[in-house]
């Protein structure tokens, strides 16, 4: 097998956040709920969110899918925890170039986002990885 | 022919994907095209290529005799009376939609009742559906049984006086199922109703007679069957199609043009308005040449024991599953599957890193996933290109798959 190719894409990382999601579960209250779905899959996501003022306090994920669009969305939610919406939405920027394997402002720490950088050589992977970030970028820009 | 001098024929599966000889085992998303269909299409656009019907000369005779020839083709192909009652149209779904869109929506009412069934593709229940909200018409779903079969007890039960329409897929595109076509029929004709058949996955794997199956409208995808993409076929009982009114108006459906009255051609051309999909009726034309030369009983015969063989090799890795009839004798040639705790676009993934081509997802079928309780799939389907090896191939893929989610975790 040409695991060294699989490898790329199926990071150890990746696959910890698969199997150990953060921020799984659905939040309460006051909330911003988003649900999104990928039509061709069959993946979706509710994506909750918690905005005091301008800043994101709380992210919770629940969803069905697979490895690189629930790990996505794992990832995602721990990584805008505590920003500011105009900070969410810039690192949803960047994580879109990442996907379309473009450059990218390289002073942005990434954390473990940037394990998914492998989904770029795997073009019809993309759309998994993204169904997280879409999600977000809905609820913020509606805000 | 053996299996060697028809995959000869099909110039794609010769190629290397991901650095391993591709193995294509995707066919009922859409089949390969043998080289007889696509010299056909290529010598229609370098040799033929003209309008059809109107042209007085005589590149315009040949596109005309190429078209309307491969129209009879077709009508003989599924044994249809006449070619009257053959409708060139973009693909199953657009058939099926011609069907709701101009015969459901004039002779449906409120009160009426259309039945399909949990297995369907979304282009037999959406239509449908839409014809439910425009009628006021009630949609009702025949429920399956454990192995994914229909039972006729069930249908008796659902179909009723009241119903008008039962539209039912031939062959499952998930679970493989070949449902009783001609046992349908007759319940439905018996409650008045009109039996509509979704053939996109039966016609290019199994002898079709729409004579034998008593069916009133019969759909099908050219694509599927070793054809070009978009093109397919609408057939339709003559009594039915002569009082039903066009869906598309304009170019080449029209018999006479006044200001504000016009009269449509006689069948089968007032349902094709516009300028026909002629290469694409040509391509489809040739590949029912070819699978007339394969011989369908032959093909038939082929994925029978190739769908047994990978049932019997897949059932042997632990952990995996698979959806629909166990039993080979009531199944097509496809197997749909899940392997523990890995997701199938993952296994589509790791499969296509091996040269595999498979299907992850829903299918198209989403309420037959939530009825299988899953919300996607993987999907291998075969057909006359492909062989033993190749399952042989898959199964290994699976193995590796398994063992690599395993390491990795």
């Amino acid at each position: 097998m040409s695991s060294n190719n699989l490898d790329t894409l199926y990071r150890q990382v990746i696959m910890d956040h698969y199997k150990n999601p953060r921020n799984k579960g659905v939040l309460e209250d006051d909330s911003l709920t988003i649900n999104m779905n990928n039509p061709t899959c069959g993946d979706r996501i509710q994506l909750t969110l918690k905005l005091e003022g301008d800043k994101v306090v709380d992210a919770k994920f629940e969803g069905e899918g697979c490895s690189i669009s629930m790990s996505s969305a794992s990832m995602m939610t721990q990584a805008i925890k505590g920003r500011n919406i105009e900070d969410a939405l810039k690192l949803s920027e960047v994580f879109s170039l990442i996907m379309q394997g473009k450059d990218y402002e390289d002073d942005i720490d990434l954390g473990d986002i940037e394990a998914l950088q492998g989904v770029a050589k795997f073009p019809a992977r993309i759309k998994c990885a993204t169904l997280a970030w879409k999600a977000m970028e809905k609820g913020l820009k509606e805000e | 022919m053996d299996i060697h001098d028809i995959r000869q024929l099909f110039p794609i599966l010769h190629q290397e994907v991901n650095g391993k000889p591709l193995v294509y085992l995707d066919s009922a998303a859409t089949s390969q095209k043998p080289i007889q269909v696509i010299e056909a299409i290529d010598t229609y656009y370098r040799e033929i290529n003209s309008n059809v019907h109107r042209g007085v000369h005589t590149l315009g005779t040949r596109a005309t005799d190429g078209y309307e020839g491969a129209r009879e083709k077709v009508r003989k192909f599924i044994n249809a009376k006449s070619t009257e009652e053959i409708i060139f149209t973009r693909g199953t779904t657009t058939a099926l939609n011609t069907v709701a869109a101009s015969y459901a929506r004039a002779n449906l009412h409120e009160g009426d009742e259309i039945v399909i069934s949990y297995m369907e593709h979304h282009s037999n229940i959406i239509p449908w559906q839409q014809v439910a909200k425009q009628t006021g018409a009630v949609l009702k779903y025949l429920p399956l049984q454990e192995d994914g079969t229909i039972s006729l007890d069930d249908v008796r039960e659902t179909v009723n006086s009241d119903t008008k329409i039962v539209s039912i897929m031939q062959v499952s595109n998930v679970l493989g199922v070949v449902n009783p076509i001609k046992d349908i029929a007759k319940i439905a004709h018996e409650n008045g109703a009109i039996m509509v058949v979704d053939g996109a996955q039966s016609t290019p794997h199994l002898k079709v007679d729409v004579q034998d199956l008593d069916c009133d409208f019969f759909a099908f995808s050219g694509h599927k069957m070793c054809g070009p993409t978009g093109i397919g076929v609408l057939y339709g009982r003559k009594q039915l199609l002569e009082n039903m009114e066009p869906i598309e108006f304009g170019g080449e459906m029209i018999d006479f043009v006044g200001l504000y009255e016009s009269t449509w051609k006689e069948l089968p051309w007032k349902f094709e308005g516009g300028t026909p999909i002629i290469a694409g009726a040509i391509g489809l034309g040739a590949a029912i040449d070819f699978l007339e030369e394969v011989g369908l009983d032959q093909i038939e015969a082929h994925e029978h024991r190739l769908a047994a063989y990978a049932i019997e090799k897949m059932s042997a890795v632990e952990g995996l599953t698979i959806f629909g009839p166990k039993e080979a004798a009531k199944r097509a040639g496809l197997v749909t599957f899940n392997l523990d705790d890995v997701h199938p676009h993952d296994v589509a993934t790791v499969l296509d890193a091996e040269g595999i081509a498979v299907r992850a997802g829903h299918h198209c079928a989403q309420p037959l996933m939530k009825w299988l309780k899953q919300s996607a799939t993987a999907r291998a389907s075969f057909y006359l290109y492909n062989t033993e090896e190749e399952i042989d191939k898959l199964v290994s893929g699976l193995l590796k798959t398994k063992e690599y989610f395993s390491d990795v975790f």
